[in-house]
C-alpha cells in the first residue's frame, strides 16, 4: 500500500502529495470516473444524474466524458432541484434503473433529506423487501480552504444515524474504485462520500479493481501501543502522526481506516484495542454526536476490562466552520495535534 | 345496441368497484373506532369515483402511486382485499408482511408502487418510475394521485418541472376535496387554478367533476392516451368530496360552515346509481349488487379479525 508524502504545513493545513513512483498513477477522482464508466458499460441500467454532471463533467470534473460516452439519455443534467431529482432517482430505482446521483456538496443534503430518510431508507422495509432501491448518492465534503460554514461540513454521522442507508467514505484512489463499484452493485441505497481535497492524490489503481466489501475496515499500519482510528482525509494525517510518533517517541501506533461508516466494522477495531489497550478516534466532523462517539461507546462496552486509558476522540469543535483562514487553520485536527493527543493517551 | 347501453357494462363494473371501496372504508372506519386497528387510518369515503374512474382507464401493467389516503386506489388497482386488510391489522400475512400498514400499502405485482405517508413525496417517486419506464422502453404509463394540499409542497413544483423538461409519461391526478388536512383550500393559496399552474410548467391539464365516475373515466382515458402516445406529462384536477375527517377521530371543527346536504349531493355512488336506474337497471339487481359487496367485505374483515385475535393470544 502506497504511502503519501506530506507537504510542509501550509496556510490551509497539510496537503497530500503523490507517491514518487514510475508506475502509471490514477487520481482519486480519476478512479471514481473510471469506475462509473466501467459500471455503466457493464450494466445498461446504471444512469447518472446531477447538476452539471453531463455537459460540464461535474464541478470537480469527476463525471467528465461520461455524457460523450453514454449519451444524454443516461447522463442527465438536472435543474437545481435536489428534492425533485433525488425523489425521481428513488422512484426510478424502484422501477428498475440503477441511478447514481450527485449532490454537489454534502451541505446540500438538507434539500433532499426526505427522499433519503423517509423514502429510500424506508421503502424496502415497508414493502417487505419487494421494492428495492439500488441507489448511489455520490457527494463530497472537505474543510480547510475557506469555503465557509455552508460548504465545509462533515455530515456523515447525520446520515449514518438513519437505518436503511449505508455510508461509505474512501480515503484512497484504490478504495474509491473498489468501494464505488461495490456501492453501485449494492441493491440498497448507499451514500458515497468523497473528500474534495483528496481528488488529486494518486496511486496505482488496477484497471480491474475487485469490488470491496462494504462494512470492512482495514489496518493500514500495524502497531502495539495504541489504536488510531480514522477515515477519509484525516486518515492520512493519522498515518503521518503515527510515523512522527514512531520517530520521535518510539510509540508504535496501529492505524485503522474505517472505509465504511455504516455499517461500522467495530470488530476490527475491538480486535486491535484488545492488543493495544488504547484508542483514539480522529475525524474532521464536529466531536459531539459523531462517528467517534459511536465507536467510543461500542469499544467502552466491548473492551471495558482491556482498556488502559479512556477511549478518546479528537475532532472539530462544536461550532460552525469559519471561512477566515486565521480561524479555520486552527479548526480541524492536524498532524501535531493528533500526535500529541495520542502521546497523552499513551502516557495516561 | 345503442350508445346508451354501451355505457352499461363499464358503469356497472365501476359501480361495483366503488361499492367495494365504500364498504371497505366504512368497515375500516368502524373497526378503527372499535379499537381493532393499530396506528392511524385515513379513509377516502366520498372520493371513490376518482379512484375508480381513473384506475379503470389504466392497463394492468401501468404504475400507480398514491397517498396516505390510498385504500381506494389500491382496491381499484386490483390488490387482494384480504391481504390488504391483514396488512392494515399489522399481521405478518399482510400484503407487505405487516411492515407497511395502512399508509404504505404496496403491491409490486399489480403495479401499485406504494402509498406514501409524506405529503407530496410520491410525486417525485412517480416521475422517477415513469422516467425509468421510458428508458427501459416499457409501454407503461404512471399515474400518481395527490390532494389539493400537496400542491403547495415544493416537491409539487419540482416534480412538474422535471416531468415536463425531461418529457416523462406521467399522469398527475389531483383529488381536490377542498381541504389540506384541517385547512380549507382558500386559506392555502391565492391566484392561479391548478389547471393554469400546470400549463405554466408546460403540462397539459384537464378539469373534471370528481363525483361523476364516467366523467372521470373519460378524462383519464384522454390524459392517459396523451401521455402514452406522446410520452409527455398530463394533469387532471378532479373536484371531489372528503366525507370524513383528515384521519379517523378528527373532530372536524373546521367544517362547521359546510352546507349540510353536501355529503349527499356530492356522493359519487348515489350519482352512479341514479345513472344506472336511468339506463334501465332494476332496483332488485342493484340491491343484489349492493348486498354482495357488503357481504364480501364484511366476511373478509370478520376472518381477519379472527386471525388477529388468534395472533395476539
Amino acid at each position: 500500500m502506497a504511502r503519501y508524502q506530506l507537504f510542509s504545513k501550509t496556510f490551509w493545513g497539510s496537503h497530500v502529495a503523490r507517491v514518487v513512483d514510475d508506475v502509471e498513477l490514477t487520481s482519486y477522482s480519476g478512479a471514481i470516473r473510471r469506475t462509473i464508466h466501467q459500471e455503466m458499460e457493464r450494466d445498461p441500467r446504471v444512469v447518472v444524474l446531477g447538476i452539471d454532471v453531463g455537459r460540464g463533467g461535474g464541478v470537480f470534473g469527476v463525471t467528465r466524458g461520461l455524457r460523450e460516452a453514454f449519451g444524454e439519455e443516461r447522463v442527465i443534467d438536472t435543474p437545481i432541484s435536489e428534492m425533485g431529482f433525488t425523489g425521481l432517482a428513488v422512484g426510478a430505482s424502484i422501477a428498475g434503473l440503477r441511478p447514481i446521483i450527485e449532490i454537489m456538496y454534502i451541505d446540500f443534503i438538507g434539500m433532499c433529506l426526505d427522499a433519503l430518510l423517509n423514502q429510500a431508507a424506508k421503502i424496502p422495509f415497508m414493502s417487505n423487501d419487494v421494492l428495492r432501491v439500488p441507489l448511489v448518492v455520490r457527494t463530497q465534503f472537505g474543510g480547510g480552504r475557506s469555503a465557509g460554514p455552508q460548504h465545509s461540513q462533515s455530515l456523515e454521522a447525520v446520515l449514518a444515524h438513519i437505518p436503511g442507508l449505508k455510508v461509505v467514505m474512501p480515503s484512497t484512489p484504490v478504495d474509491a474504485a473498489a468501494l464505488l463499484s461495490a456501492s453501485i452493485r449494492e441493491d440498497n441505497p448507499v451514500v458515497f462520500i468523497e473528500h474534495r481535497h483528496l481528488y488529486a492524490i494518486r496511486d496505482h489503481v488496477p484497471s480491474d479493481v475487485t469490488p470491496a466489501e462494504i462494512g470492512r475496515a482495514r489496518i493500514t499500519r500495524a502497531g502495539s501501543d495504541v489504536t488510531l482510528v480514522s477515515y477519509s482525509r484525516m486518515l492520512h494525517l493519522a498515518e503521518a502522526a503515527a510515523a512522527k510518533l514512531a520517530d520521535d517517541h518510539d510509540i508504535a501506533a496501529e492505524v485503522i481506516d474505517l472505509r465504511t461508516i455504516s455499517p461500522l466494522d467495530v470488530d476490527t477495531v475491538a480486535e486491535s484495542v484488545e492488543r493495544t489497550n488504547r484508542m483514539l478516534v480522529v475525524h474532521e466532523a464536529v466531536e459531539p454526536f459523531g462517528v467517534g462517539a459511536e465507536l467510543v461507546a461500542q469499544i467502552a462496552q466491548k473492551c471495558f476490562h482491556l482498556l488502559d486509558a479512556p477511549p478518546e476522540r479528537l475532532a472539530a469543535p462544536f461550532q460552525s466552520i469559519p471561512f477566515a483562514p486565521a480561524l479555520e487553520s486552527r479548526f480541524f485536527p492536524d498532524v501535531d495535534g493528533i500526535a500529541s493527543a495520542t502521546k497523552e493517551l499513551c502516557d495516561y | 345496441m345503442n350508445a346508451e347501453t354501451d355505457r352499461l357494462p363499464l358503469l356497472r363494473d365501476m359501480y361495483r368497484m366503488m361499492l367495494l371501496i365504500r364498504e371497505f372504508e366504512t368497515s375500516v372506519q368502524h373497526r378503527f373506532r372499535d379499537g381493532e386497528i393499530p396506528g392511524f387510518v385515513h379513509v377516502s369515503i366520498g372520493q371513490e369515483a376518482c379512484a375508480v374512474g381513473a384506475v379503470s382507464s389504466l392497463q394492468p401493467g401501468d404504475y400507480v402511486l398514491t397517498t396516505h389516503r390510498g385504500h381506494g386506489h389500491a382496491i381499484a388497482k386490483g390488490i387482494d382485499i384480504k391481504a390488504m386488510v391483514r396488512e392494515i391489522y399489522g399481521l405478518s400475512s399482510g400484503v407487505n408482511g405487516g411492515r407497511g400498514g395502512s399508509m404504505h400499502i404496496s403491491d409490486a405485482s399489480r403495479g401499485l408502487l406504494g402509498a406514501n405517508g409524506i405529503v407530496g413525496a410520491n410525486l417525485a417517486l412517480g416521475v422517477g418510475a415513469a422516467w425509468a419506464t421510458k428508458l427501459l422502453r416499457e409501454e407503461r404509463v404512471t399515474m400518481v394521485f395527490f390532494g389539493d394540499g400537496a400542491v403547495q409542497q415544493g416537491l409539487f413544483h419540482e416534480s412538474m418541472n422535471l416531468a415536463a423538461v425531461m418529457r416523462i409519461p406521467i399522469v398527475f391526478f389531483c383529488e381536490n376535496n377542498g381541504y389540506a388536512e384541517f385547512s380549507a383550500h382558500s386559506t392555502q393559496t391565492v391566484g392561479s387554478s391548478l389547471e393554469e399552474r400546470a400549463r405554466t410548467y408546460g403540462v397539459d391539464a384537464l378539469n373534471v367533476d370528481g363525483t361523476d365516475v364516467e366523467a372521470v373515466h373519460k378524462a383519464s382515458e384522454r390524459a392517459i392516451g396523451t401521455s402514452r402516445s406522446q410520452g409527455v406529462p398530463t394533469l387532471i384536477e378532479a373536484r371531489t368530496y372528503r366525507a370524513s375527517g383528515h384521519y379517523e377521530g378528527d373532530p372536524q371543527k373546521y367544517r362547521s360552515n359546510e352546507p349540510a346536504d353536501l355529503k349527499t349531493s356530492m356522493d359519487p355512488i348515489a350519482l352512479a346509481r341514479s345513472r344506472l336506474v336511468e339506463l334501465g337497471d332494476q332496483e332488485d339487481e342493484l340491491a343484489a349488487t349492493e348486498r354482495a359487496a357488503r357481504g364480501e367485505v364484511s366476511a373478509v374483515f370478520e376472518d381477519v379479525l379472527g386471525e388477529s385475535r388468534g395472533a395476539r393470544s
